[in-house]
């Protein structure tokens, strides 16, 4: 108990912790802020406005089809004829139909509709938070030799890990919670301030409670491989170094060349496709090359449908994985 | 006496891509109760192998181990209350204060608060607490690095190095902080190179060289055992001394030739000395045999003496072919 209320008190005295937390809540505020100025609530002043401009979008092209019509009829027979379609029909006229005010509204935030795109925005800064601040929280003390001053205290090499894995994992659940507390409030008000809450029956708070809790497995799974990657490599940059080579050599090298071989559903490849259908329950992929065919569609593209559960099984994997090799590397490898 | 720590036969065997390193090969050491034990070695002669292997990060691939009666690393964990140490340099996270390093260890070993400041006043870093430890000299970081292993007021306490980087007082005051420490009847076991400070608090010392312990006992005792038969000649005053040394040199003599003065290093009779020169009228006015101290002993023992124009490797031992006992 005493070994993880020590750990307990560096993770929060760490001035890597306090930055990078709060970096993150200063984006938040930011995208809340953001949000908050980009959009208005839809009332019969903002429907006026808009029909007033789809009004007047249609009225200027219009005039502008009449008069190219009767430009184009006049110059029948002259060299300025070539300027013109031959037969001067052709040129379209617009209705009033062609002009649908919903185009002209201002952006409004509907919070049924968009706020399960911020719930994957937060959790994807939360996970990136958790990845760095455990990677750092025992790459550093690997590093500067706290986590050898350690061990001659509590020579119990596993416990002591497990006991800082614990810790790292009980702090970004505890800034998760509560920071996805204080996000879904901040959008309601902004929805309710505008934009619009309808909708939100039980059964639309119980998936977005859902989703908010599939973000907290994704921080934590990234909290946990920061910190045994850190762990194995006895160094943050271990870490860091992982999730660079990841992004740069898997998504981007991997998807281009996976890409240019047109490998079937080669968008399973990349990390945020499972990240999506993880947070979204499912990611559809379509491969446009093949042709399923059906007397009744004609030829389908073939579809490959990621859910949450592939994504869960994958998001275990590496959790496993990372964290199975962390503990049984500090067990077998010598400390020098 | 009883033995606070007991390490017999204990191995460590290093594999790489470059091949096998043996850095103990049947390491052997005793430390009894209440000692000061300085513990001697050149660079890579397996001091800190030893140490880390005995706190239970490095795993012995053979020997046996004990650390207060019990078996190390099975029962590590309950003597590890009892063991303050230090290995190598001080390591600490440069960006805690010292206040905040040891109330974290503290915290960590179950060890009362009110101790983080008994130590800090020990280790005189009292005023300087509550700055970051990045900020801190070699000395200063020594100073908290030992005040650490003092923490929880052990009965065995391991300093590898204590003295690096400390000014000349530090060292005096590192000196009598040990004596106070083993007076008050905690082991002190001491690694360092500052071997005339190993000479002044040690009780007892183990010497080890390749991995292999080369000699161990009270500083009196591996001192009398490997005191040179050398001696001191000293002629009279216009006496030609050159004349003399020939003489001993044709008579099998190691006659090495100082300013005023020449020592013959192979001296197992030094009557022999008088005689050879008394023959040819040739009178001594002073003969002293040579007293050894600790690191001539030590360079003796571990083969890590400077040889004039060979610039000696680490690892690299040259044991001095034992001499005979010239005169004998």
């Amino acid at each position: 108990m005493s070994l993880a209320r020590a750990e307990a008190r560096r993770l929060v005295k760490r001035r890597f912790t306090k930055f990078f937390v709060a970096g993150l809540l200063i984006l938040l505020v930011a995208i809340a802020a953001g949000m908050f100025l980009t959009n208005e609530k839809i009332g019969s002043d903002q429907r006026a406005a808009a029909q007033a401009e789809a009004q007047a979008q249609f009225q200027r092209s219009y005039q502008q089809s009449v008069t190219e019509k009767e430009n184009c009829t006049a110059a029948q027979g002259t060299p300025a004829a070539s300027q013109f379609p031959p037969n001067c029909d052709d040129i379209y006229i617009p209705t009033e139909s062609d002009y649908d005010p919903q185009w002209f509204m201002p952006a409004t935030f509907e919070f049924l509709g968009e706020f399960p795109g911020m719930i994957t925005t937060l959790a994807a800064l939360l996970a990136m938070v958790a990845f760095v601040v455990g990677a750092s929280f025992v790459g550093a003390e690997w590093n500067s030799g706290g986590m050898m001053n350690l061990l001659l205290w509590r020579p119990t090499r596993i416990r002591v890990l497990a006991t800082k894995l614990t810790i790292l994992l009980a702090g970004a659940a505890v800034l998760t919670v509560v920071v996805s507390a204080l996000w879904t409030a901040a959008f309601l008000a902004i929805a309710d301030l505008r934009g619009s809450t309808d909708g939100l029956t039980s059964g639309a708070w119980q998936s977005i409670a859902l989703t908010e809790l599939r973000g907290l497995a994704l921080v934590l799974v990234a909290g946990a491989a920061g910190f045994s990657l850190a762990s194995l490599g006895r160094h943050t940059a271990m870490a860091l170094g992982v999730a660079v080579g990841v992004v740069i050599v898997l998504q981007f090298g991997l998807g281009a060349v996976l890409f240019m071989a047109k490998v079937k559903f080669a968008e399973a490849y990349l990390a945020p496709v499972w990240m999506s259908a993880w947070m979204d329950k499912t990611y559809r992929i379509e491969d446009t090359s093949a042709c399923d065919f059906s007397s009744n569609n004609g030829c389908q593209p073939a579809i490959l449908d990621l859910t949450w559960q592939h994504a869960g099984g994958l998001l275990a994997g590496i959790l496993v994985v990372t964290v199975g090799a962390a503990l049984w590397a500090i067990r077998r490898r010598d400390i020098t | 006496m009883t033995a606070v720590l007991e390490i017999s036969g204990l191995q460590k065997t290093y594999r790489s891509r470059k091949g096998v390193r043996r850095a103990l090969d049947g390491f052997d050491m005793v430390v009894e109760a209440g000692q000061v034990h300085g513990f001697l070695g050149p660079n890579g002669s397996g001091k800190t192998t030893t140490l880390r292997t005995l706190l239970g990060l490095i795993r012995p691939n053979g020997g046996r181990m004990a650390i207060l009666g019990r078996e190390v690393p099975e029962h590590l964990s309950e003597v590890a209350g009892h063991v303050g140490a230090i290995v190598e340099s001080p390591q600490f996270f440069g960006n805690f204060t010292a206040q905040d390093t040891l109330a974290l260890l503290a915290d960590a070993g179950g060890v009362r608060e009110e101790r983080v400041v008994a130590v800090l006043e020990l280790v005189g870093l009292r005023d300087r607490a509550k700055d970051r430890v990045k900020t801190y000299s070699l000395g200063m970081k020594q100073r908290l690095a030992v005040a650490s292993a003092l923490l929880k007021e052990p009965k065995l306490l391991i300093l590898d190095e204590p003295a690096n980087g400390l000014d000349p007082g530090g060292i005096r005051e590192m000196r009598t902080l040990m004596r106070n420490l083993a007076e008050s009847g905690m082991t002190v076991v001491l690694s360092s190179h500052i071997l005339g400070e190993i000479q002044l608090i040690c009780d007892s010392v183990t010497i080890i060289s390749g991995g292999r312990r080369v000699a161990a006992g009270s500083v009196a005792d591996v001192l009398a055992s490997h005191t040179s038969s050398g001696v001191k000649v000293r002629l009279e005053p216009g006496v030609d001394m050159r004349g003399a040394i020939e003489l001993l040199r044709a008579n099998g003599a190691q006659v090495v030739v100082e300013h005023d003065h020449f020592t013959v290093g192979n001296a197992g009779n030094p009557a022999q000395i008088t005689r050879i020169l008394a023959e040819r009228e040739i009178y001594v006015s002073e003969l002293t045999p040579i007293a050894a101290d600790l690191e001539s002993v030590f360079l003796e023992l571990t083969g890590t003496a400077p040889v004039d124009g060979h610039n000696r490797q680490v690892d690299q031992s040259a044991v001095a072919t034992p001499t005979g006992g010239w005169g004998q």
